[in-house]
């Protein structure tokens, strides 16, 4: 069963998601994992926050993936968000310089992740966001959501997918305003206040 | 009151009985879990009870969602992919080959993107500060590996095979052998973190992540074949298991290159 045939031309089919589980600590964080944008980058923004559970209480092993554009709207094609050392196999950080768009954080003991990343440009209907995905321990499949940012009411009104939800949902989406280019971004996985998540067809 | 394994088994075979029912009645296929998996204890409150917003992407080609970080040769290193190497000494337990490849769902193969991999050693145990089972660590073994895949699709890791452990979902709960895969497409819609397992395994019924795949095929297309074509003479056994990305991806992207 797993060796997938493709001769047939009806596609095939896919391999089933698992949790992330809790040992995924020496594989998937790497340095400098939340520091996407380049070094002094007059468009740089942090974005933080809190995973809960169902019961408010915060995850403290919950593993967030970032993605989004530049501040043009172009969504890079770089690698080199894990740099590595040859030499020891260890991780070198980012280089401060090239704008990759991917970052990965691991939620403190409290709940608590943060990442500095470039300010997203709208790409075409779309307000600005970044993408999201969610693991953790006890996630069956990961989560996608996006991280709007508050300020621009005509962009937010025509939005494809914020325009199609009701006021309190929306909210879920959007940013909070702390000031100093810094904005909070709570993720909520179940109950009142649940983020909206989101399936791709 | 203690939760046992039976009791877990009877909520497997309720969990699968009702997938069975829908199935007849005219319900899709479901290649994937349910985030609501209630024999898996630690979902219960980490899933959300709100239907997910769906997004047609063949709308909009401008979806974020559409495109996907990449990765190089920056990010790997040449021993990456040999995670019996990554110490000065030589891992205790049976060296195996894992070896396949990255598909998306029209069967063609998913070129130069990242695939990571964790695993317990041989005694089942995680490197791992969390990690409360007392089988002992192996100062020549982290478990972590990652690699590029080639041009056709293929990955190829040289590893240890991981021993089973037990965890505290109930009383007497043991995860079958496995080892972690964490792996991108061409769109960042298609991103997959899974597990996969080795052939045969007695604790398959008993393990309540495994059996959150309710559809019986499914569930097979999570488990490695032995080939002996991969088995490496006085070195390694091989197991071969391609991974298809499920998500959509932006054809009319690809088809320019």
């Amino acid at each position: 069963m797993t060796k997938i045939d493709t001769s047939g031309p009806e596609g095939v089919l896919p391999t089933p998601s698992h949790t992330v589980g809790p040992f995924y600590g020496y594989a998937l964080p790497f340095r400098g994992g939340e520091e996407i944008a380049p070094l002094g980058h007059p468009d740089t923004i942090t974005v933080h926050g809190y995973v809960y559970d169902g019961e408010g209480r915060p995850l403290p092993d919950a593993l967030l993936e970032v993605w989004g554009p530049g501040p043009d709207g172009s969504l890079p094609a770089v690698d080199g968000s894990m740099r590595r050392d040859p030499a020891s196999g260890g991780f070198l950080g980012r280089n401060g310089v090239e704008f990759t768009g991917f970052g990965r954080i691991q939620t403190d003991a409290d709940g608590h992740w943060y990442v500095r990343t470039l300010r997203p440009g709208a790409r075409g209907q779309n307000a600005p966001y970044l993408s999201m995905c969610v693991f953790a321990r006890g996630l069956l499949v990961h989560l996608f959501t996006r991280i709007y940012l508050p300020g621009d009411a005509t962009a937010a009104a025509s939005d494809p997918l914020l325009s199609r939800l009701d006021e309190q949902r929306r909210g879920t989406l959007i940013a909070g305003d702390e000031g100093n280019g810094t904005y909070r971004f709570d993720i909520r996985l179940q109950g009142e206040g649940e983020t909206v998540f989101l399936e791709f067809q | 009151m203690t939760l046992t394994q039976h009791d877990i088994d009877q909520e497997i075979a309720a969990e699968h009985a009702a997938y069975e029912k829908r199935l007849a009645e005219g319900a899709p296929v479901e290649h994937h879990p349910r985030r609501d998996y209630a024999p898996y204890r630690s979902s219960v409150l980490r899933h959300p009870k709100q239907p997910l917003v769906a997004i047609d992407v063949s709308k909009d080609p401008e979806l974020v969602e559409l495109s996907s970080p990449a990765f190089g040769e920056r990010d790997i290193t040449g021993i990456d992919n040999d995670l019996t190497r990554q110490h000065t000494g030589e891992p205790v337990g049976e060296r195996i080959t894992v070896s396949g490849r990255l598909l998306d769902r029209d069967g063609r193969p998913v070129r130069g993107q990242l695939v990571e991999i964790w695993q317990a050693n041989s005694a089942g145990r995680y490197a791992h500060q969390r990690e409360q089972h007392d089988a002992p660590l192996d100062p020549n073994f982290s478990g972590v590996g990652r690699t590029l895949t080639d041009a056709d699709g293929f990955y190829r890791f040289t590893t240890i095979q991981p021993g089973p452990y037990p965890w505290r979902n109930h009383v007497n709960a043991w995860r079958p052998a496995h080892i972690h895969f964490s792996v991108f497409g061409s769109a960042f819609t298609q991103r997959l973190v899974t597990q996969m397992y080795f052939p045969n395994d007695p604790l398959f019924p008993y393990d309540p992540i495994l059996q959150s795949v309710t559809d019986d095929a499914a569930r097979q297309r999570l488990v490695a074949t032995y080939d002996h074509s991969l088995s490496v003479p006085e070195f390694s056994l091989g197991y071969h298991w391609d991974i298809v990305l499920d998500g959509p991806h932006a054809t009319w992207i690809e088809e320019g290159r």
